[in-house]
């Protein structure tokens, strides 16, 4: 092929090279940078939601059962006492289980505060564990109306004032993770604006140059939005692929209670990293945009 | 040639006005002061002066890369002072600049430089690709299109750089010392070529130091000293 045929064949397959220089030196260390942010964001975000599972674990736990004490007549055992309440309650609408619990397994309950053996002597309240129906719990006045009715003196203890703390703490590890997220992202944003500044001096020269021939603001701004945004959805894959690794593992190895009893990370959680290259780029877009507008209003 | 094509809502009047235009940097003396003159539609007009008279100055107010301190300034019937921000691209895109140190990029090829002006106004490559090849070709750059800047001569730089600031077919051509790297031969060439598109129809301001160019053109010349323009003479024709 001659070199003018050459020159041709390679002109027709011309393609517009990018405005702005492929390449920066300092991309490598930047997408580190947000790479390890999208890993935090998405471990702090995995933190919430096995919060709000185990929260909601532990509410529904505590609302589908009550401890009801029964306080022995005259002339009655305390055993008694209780075998009476458990029959009182066993046909109360909402309740699916009474059990009258024994002496021994009462100990059992108190040993975590008192410890081991020593109880013989002490007046050990006699219980009786009513499990309710979780779609349509027994309401307490229903179950203090049917004790009365059969003559049973007890006293009814419903976990509502630990639901109360349960929901406290809950929505406080939620509202934690969540917040750990959200300064997550204002620092990536806040790298991201820096990095813009950076990019724009280094390429003052080019971006002075394609100001000069007639580009609009808004283009310009849109080439660092671009470049930016695709930088950080690489950061966002590779740091929530790093997140989404280490759940998986930990949640295999432990099976359903989670890597922490506390925080049972699921399998469903894992999807939701999918979000995270998603907001990455688009928080990336927009801080990239907001700096080089800027940058560019200093330009004449 | 290809382009955007000139502004169909043509102005009559002078392409660019200068009414008592001054100009200073910081606290400093003026660099520019008072300066007035008219670039007529279709005119061809050597800006002369020692280094430091302000005749980069001159220009850069031209392509709104400055902004006077005083004085009034319009491009096409425009006040440039109170144009808004978003109507400067367009203004400027009826400019076309060949720089003194070309500002060529230097991470496109000789062809995406020079196509620049038409893709930044929004033109397909498909629409612009023919036309800029012949253009680099009439430059004598046909077979150097696909070479980076860095592997370009001076006087390859210089065309590219003339070829990028014509390929829009501007209204108006600014050129600052586009002559100051190359030899006599070269520069005589690049003067042709401001003459053929000048007969074309756009208006075309140089600024050079060339005395033997600007004697050679036989063209109007204005001089500034000192940051004032003195009254206009002719180049005499070789």
């Amino acid at each position: 092929m001659s070199e003018s045929n050459l020159t041709e064949a390679r002109a027709r397959l011309w393609r517009p090279a990018p405005l702005l220089p492929k390449e920066d030196e300092r991309d490598g260390a930047l997408v580190f940078v947000v790479a390890v942010l999208c890993f935090l964001a998405c471990v702090a975000a995995l933190a919430a939601l096995a919060a709000d599972r185990a929260a909601t674990g532990w509410r529904r736990e505590l609302s589908g059962e009550v401890l009801v004490q029964a306080r022995p007549g005259p002339n009655e055992t305390p055993a008694l006492a209780a075998e009476r309440a458990a029959a009182a309650l066993a046909g109360v609408p909402g309740v699916t289980e009474v059990v009258a619990l024994g002496r021994s397994e009462a100990e059992a309950l108190l040993e975590p505060w008192l410890g081991r053996g020593g109880l013989e002597d002490l007046p050990v309240p006699q219980l009786v564990v009513v499990e309710l129906d979780r779609e349509a719990p027994a309401r307490r006045g229903a179950l203090d109306a049917a004790l009365q009715a059969d003559g049973v003196d007890a006293v009814i203890h419903d976990y509502e004032a630990y639901l109360g703390d349960v929901r406290r703490a809950g929505s406080l590890a939620r509202a934690g993770a969540v917040g750990t997220a959200a300064l997550i992202a204002c620092a990536a944003a806040a790298v991201i604006a820096f990095a813009t500044r950076a990019g724009m001096a280094a390429r003052r020269e080019v971006v002075e140059v394609l100001h000069l021939s007639g580009a609009e603001d808004a283009m310009l701004a849109r080439l660092f939005q671009a470049r930016f945004a695709k930088l950080a959805a690489v950061a966002g894959v590779i740091g929530a692929g790093g997140a989404a690794v280490i759940a998986a593992g930990l949640r295999a190895l432990s099976g359903s209670g989670g890597f922490l009893p506390i925080l049972p990370v699921d399998w469903s959680d894992l999807p939701w990293l999918l979000l995270c290259p998603l907001l990455a780029a688009f928080i990336a877009a927009l801080s990239a945009r907001r700096t080089a507008m800027e940058l560019l209003a200093g330009f004449e | 040639m290809v382009g955007p094509g000139r502004n169909p809502a043509r102005y009559e009047g002078p392409a660019v006005r200068f009414e008592s235009v001054g100009l200073r940097y910081g606290r400093q003396p003026e660099t520019l002061r008072d300066v007035s003159f008219d670039l007529e539609p279709g005119s061809f007009t050597f800006l002369t002066g020692a280094s430091g008279a302000g005749k980069t100055t001159l220009l850069k107010l031209i392509y709104l890369a400055l902004r006077p301190t005083r004085g009034l300034i319009t491009a096409f019937g425009q006040d440039v002072a109170t144009l808004p921000r978003e109507a400067v691209p367009a203004l400027r895109r009826r400019v076309g600049v060949v720089f003194q140190e070309f500002r060529l990029l230097d991470h496109l090829s000789a062809f995406d430089n020079a196509a620049l002006p038409l893709r930044l106004a929004g033109l397909k490559p498909k629409a612009y690709r023919d036309d800029v090849g012949e253009l680099l070709a009439w430059v004598g750059l046909g077979e150097r299109m696909h070479a980076m800047p860095a592997t370009l001569s001076g006087g390859e730089k210089q065309r590219l750089a003339i070829a990028r600031a014509v390929v829009g077919k501007p209204d108006v051509l600014l050129a600052d010392e586009p002559t100051g790297n190359v030899d006599h031969d070269m520069a005589l060439r690049i003067l042709r070529l401001f003459v053929e598109l000048n007969r074309l129809g756009t208006t075309v301001l140089i600024a050079s130091h060339d005395q033997d160019l600007v004697r050679q053109s036989g063209k109007p010349v204005m001089h500034l000293a000192r940051g004032k323009l003195g009254p206009a003479s002719v180049g005499r024709a070789a």
